[in-house]
């Protein structure tokens, strides 16, 4: 007898870049996929499905997760911001400074960058470029843009730094 | 002086006389090729010979993949057969849970990741904290036997305590390592028997530079 595998779906409540939803899913289902395929917001990308890459980093409770891994059932109930939701008009110090210093060649890991990027400076402001080195290390780009996304972080953090002054 | 008071002070003295029976002086051995571990509990039935004996089981375990990956001996964890270090080099972090956007739990998830090359999973992944770094890896027998027992360098944990990690989630996550991957030598219940036998004989390290006995 071949081997069936049922898949069961299941009403999962949890809060995407501040709203409430409920998707009905399989609870087995990457949390990527439930992100982009069933809320529809494709700004985090696939890149390697076994977390290698970086591509698909979003924020869980704000940590910095590979949605490809990460099943739904771990996010039942908890926080999910994307890069749609790092900021309300993407004018978060690092997407600034991400176009300030056209930081992006293909762009495709660079919402992953950002992400992993916003977790440093929230947890480090002044980042030294070991400590973006550490930080970084685990997302890819293929073009290469790691000196701009290093220069990039610097500038942002200056950034939040002078805001902070200033309030 | 009342009664309670002699009553109190026969139950001191009782105490301090058995806990005197059950410790063997280091001036009282003539044993040359063992070390003995001063333990804070002490073991039940000493045997210097099974208890070199069931460590060089605990100490084949312990050195392989499943359980030094996760106990370096810099920052970095390691990974596959051939232990070579994490690819993208996360860091342990003071708490040993990782760094800023390079949090173990990040990719590895409460339970092994499906299909080859996907992290392995665990609710409480991590590696020692940096205070008690626990490391494996590059140690000799008599090395590690001694850092095992002592409260100092493996988490503060009694006797008792060290027994009952042998079923601790993350010890037992080293049987469970996921597609690809290599198990441990021994069986877990192999292991826990060979664990549970080196404590319960006195924990006795092999003398540096001496060859295990099988």
């Amino acid at each position: 007898m071949a081997l069936q595998r049922i898949n069961a779906m299941a009403i999962i409540k949890l809060t995407i870049n501040g709203n409430e939803q409920s998707i009905d899913v399989d609870p087995q289902m990457p949390l990527l996929w439930a992100i982009r395929d069933v809320v529809g917001l494709k700004g985090t990308k696939y890149g390697c499905g076994v977390a290698q890459c970086g591509a698909c980093t979003l924020h869980l409770n704000g940590e910095a997760v590979r949605s490809c891994v990460t099943k739904v059932s771990r996010a039942a109930g908890q926080k999910v911001v994307t890069i749609e939701g790092l900021s309300q008009n993407n004018d978060h110090p690092l997407q600034q400074a991400w176009q300030q210093i056209d930081v992006p060649q293909c762009g495709y890991c660079h919402s992953g960058q950002i992400m992993s990027a916003a977790v440093l400076l929230r947890e480090n402001p002044n980042p030294t470029d070991a400590d973006i080195d550490v930080a970084m290390a685990g997302n890819i780009c293929r073009c290469g843009t790691y000196p701009r996304i290093r220069k990039a972080i610097h500038l942002a953090a200056g950034a939040e730094q002078k805001v902070g002054k200033n309030e | 002086m009342s009664v309670k008071t002699v009553y109190l002070l026969a139950i001191l003295l009782s105490m301090t006389a058995i806990m005197a029976a059950t410790f063997i002086p280091d001036t009282e051995r003539s044993d040359t090729t063992l070390t003995r571990i001063e333990t804070a509990a002490a073991p039940i039935r000493k045997d210097s010979v099974a208890s070199v004996k069931a460590f060089a089981s605990v100490y084949k375990v312990l050195m392989s993949p499943r359980c030094m990956n996760c106990h370096p001996s810099g920052d970095i964890p390691l990974q596959g057969d051939d232990n070579h270090l994490h690819t993208m080099a996360p860091r342990r972090g003071s708490d040993g849970k990782g760094l800023y956007a390079m949090k173990c739990a990040n990719c590895h998830q409460p339970t092994n990741s499906p299909g080859l090359h996907t992290p392995p999973g665990n609710p409480d992944w991590h590696l020692p904290p940096a205070t008690m770094r626990m490391v494996f890896q590059g140690r000799t027998p008599h090395q590690l036997a001694k850092q095992l027992v002592d409260p100092k360098q493996n988490g503060n944990k009694t006797m008792e305590k060290l027994l009952e990690h042998a079923d601790d989630g993350l010890v037992l996550a080293g049987w469970n390592p996921g597609e690809g991957r290599s198990l441990p030598p021994l069986s877990h219940d192999e292991f826990k028997k060979a664990w549970t036998t080196w404590i319960k004989t006195g924990a006795y390290a092999p003398l540096n530079g001496k060859l295990l006995q099988h």
